[in-house]
């Protein structure tokens, strides 16, 4: 393919970019400048966010407040994909159900809803189960409620499930209709094709933006004073603040925490993405020594190196294999 | 071979909405017969040998894989439908092989044909590994087990494909356009496969453009265009002397 003789190379004057260099000059000095003013600023005490960054009040909120992310996504996400399969399903009310608690939950600010599950124990006392207008086979009293933590686990998870339920719908109706068709062929049930079949395909659409869902979700605890519960972050930071009148302070070493732990997520994100878009293989470069193999069909006789055939091969096979 | 019927279809329709896919379509083919499919696209093709395992519902007339009715059960002169675990059941014995290959991409080839021996006949994954090797070895891949889809050629992947629906022991195996999405060089390779599919006794049923395949391993070939079955019989006879003018304007389009 290649010329025995290549051309003559070129040799040209590189384009110039002025505007860049000076938009560039100009947003670092504007930066410096920030910062030496910050650091001279009196309100923003930098003192005070020494002594109380590693405080034992703030590191246990901190605690409370990655508790509060995890349990909640948890719960979300297992009833995101319930909500997921219902939206999916032939049965017209259980779509309408899925469809009612997505209108509603992801219709009103979840401010509100927190708001509201603290105060749902004063509307329901009590939990009843029977034949309604007949005397109740069981009642039990609301309890559960009145444990702030868990008031706050559920009302971010009832929320979160909403917008949970969307990325996982997504991500199940990007798996090829062929895919459930061949598992169905194979005598497979419907429970077997989604847990073998559909879901772990699904799982690459579903993983970036979940990562994202966790990272908000970091940063919305701090909305649990709506409960109202103050034994978070950003509650305890403004509770010591209250006492101290360092308010400012207080806000930089929450601040400080929060993007400790979004960058760490980010970091776990990358990763985790990483590896399931591995496996399905886009690419064989990851793995240089099988790369040569699939040439023997795909036949490429010339004697060029390995990996040049092994890259230019990959997509000919490819065709079916569905770039999704 | 034995004379015994795999499959009867008797008089079956279908229809989509108001679209008659299927009209009135019989035909019947033996235990060890193979049967190929030909006709132009949109005849009702795919539908009918989706109808054979039940990923389509028949409308009208009865359609019976080994004289068992094939998604319903008939008690006492009336049909009820089968649950969604009665008719899995029945697709056990029934392998299917399709045009876009449908391989699970996130799984190596040994782990997409030990699918359905695991999760379905409750196999253990040492004996379905083992099985899936042979199955392997059989359609001449024997070094390729742990290769993902995507990194094999569409050949290969037809041909993990096949394995895996034999991995089921199937007693019918129904392709749809096995070739249709390969490079011309791949084609050879596949239906050298099914060629030795057939020889070995599998009852096949083929839904091909490849005339050459059905003439030399055919025992019957059907012609079907509009949803109905314009003309049968044996494969030379039809190919070389058709009798119908639509046959012929087919055929002399493709051959
Ligand atoms: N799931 C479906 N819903 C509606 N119409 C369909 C569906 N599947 C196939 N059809 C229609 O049925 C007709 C026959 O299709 P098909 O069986 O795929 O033909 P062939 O395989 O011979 O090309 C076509 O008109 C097609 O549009
Ligand atoms: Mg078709």
């Amino acid at each position: 393919m290649l010329d025995p003789e290549e051309g003559e190379a070129i040799r040209a004057v590189p384009l110039r970019h002025p505007w860049r260099a000076l938009i560039a000059v100009v947003l670092v000095l504007a930066l410096a400048v920030f910062i030496v003013d910050a650091a001279q600023r009196e309100d923003y005490g930098w003192a005070e966010v020494g002594k109380y960054i590693f405080d034992k009040r703030i590191s246990q909120a901190a605690l409370v407040t990655l508790q509060l992310t995890v349990y909640s996504m948890l719960i979300a996400i297992t009833l995101g994909l319930l909500l997921a399969i219902m939206r999916l399903s032939p049965n017209p009310v259980v779509k309408s159900v899925a469809w009612l608690y997505l209108w509603i939950f992801r219709g009103t600010p979840v401010y509100v809803q927190l708001v509201f599950w603290g105060i749902v124990a004063l509307i329901y006392p009590v939990l009843t189960l029977g034949v309604p207008f007949m005397t109740p086979w069981v009642t039990v009293p609301n309890d559960i409620f009145l444990n702030l933590f868990i008031t706050a686990v559920i009302g971010l998870a009832l929320n979160e499930a909403a917008y949970m339920s969307e990325i996982v719908r997504a991500g199940l109706l990007s798996v090829d209709e062929g895919q459930e068709e061949a598992s169905k062929a194979l005598a497979m049930s419907w429970g077997q094709t989604m847990r073998y079949i559909v879901v772990p395909q699904a799982m690459k659409i579903i993983i970036p933006p979940t990562g994202n869902e966790v990272i908000s979700m970091l940063k919305t605890t701090s909305l649990v004073a709506a409960i109202p519960l103050s034994i978070d972050l950003y509650g305890v930071s403004r509770g010591i603040s209250a006492v101290t009148f360092t308010p400012v302070p207080l806000l930089i070493v929450a601040s400080i925490w929060y993007l400790l732990f979004t960058s760490v997520l980010m970091v776990g994100q990358h990763f985790i993405e990483k590896r399931f878009s591995r496996g399905t293989g886009r690419r064989k470069e990851d793995k240089p020594t099988a790369g040569g193999d699939p040439s023997a069909v795909v036949g490429s006789t010339a004697g060029d190196g390995p990996t040049t055939a092994a890259l230019t091969n990959a997509p000919a096979g490819n065709d079916a294999g569905g770039k999704g | 071979m034995t004379g015994m019927t795999m499959v009867l279809a008797d008089r079956v329709s279908k229809s989509f909405g108001a679209n008659k896919v299927l009209r009135s379509i019989s035909l019947s083919v033996d235990a060890g017969e193979v049967l190929c499919i030909v006709g132009p696209s949109g005849s009702g093709k795919s539908t009918f040998l989706r109808c054979i395992n039940h990923l389509e519902r028949v409308d009208a007339g009865r359609l019976s894989v080994e004289g068992q009715l094939v998604g319903y059960r008939e008690k006492g002169g009336r049909l009820y439908e089968l649950k969604p675990k009665e008719a899995a059941f029945q697709r056990r014995e029934i392998g299917m092989v399709f045009q876009r290959f449908n391989l699970f991409p996130h799984l190596t080839a040994v782990e997409n044909i030990i699918q359905a021996p695991m999760r379905v006949k409750r196999m253990s994954k040492a004996k379905a590994t083992a099985r899936a090797m042979e199955l392997m070895e059989r359609v001449g891949l024997g070094d390729k087990g742990d290769y993902y889809p995507a990194h094999l050629s569409g050949g290969q992947q037809q041909r993990v494909a096949i394995a895996r629906a034999l991995a089921m022991d199937p007693k019918l195996m129904l392709f749809d356009e096995p070739t249709s999405a390969l490079d011309p060089e791949l084609v050879g390779e596949v239906l050298d496969v099914m060629k030795g599919l057939a020889k070995s006794g599998m009852t096949m049923i083929v839904v091909t453009h490849e005339m050459g395949f059905a003439r030399e391993v055919a025992d019957s070939l059907v012609f079907m265009d509009g949803g109905v079955v314009v003309e049968s019989g044996d494969p030379r006879q039809v190919l070389t002397a058709p009798q119908h003018g639509r046959t012929k304007a087919f055929l002399s389009k493709v051959l």
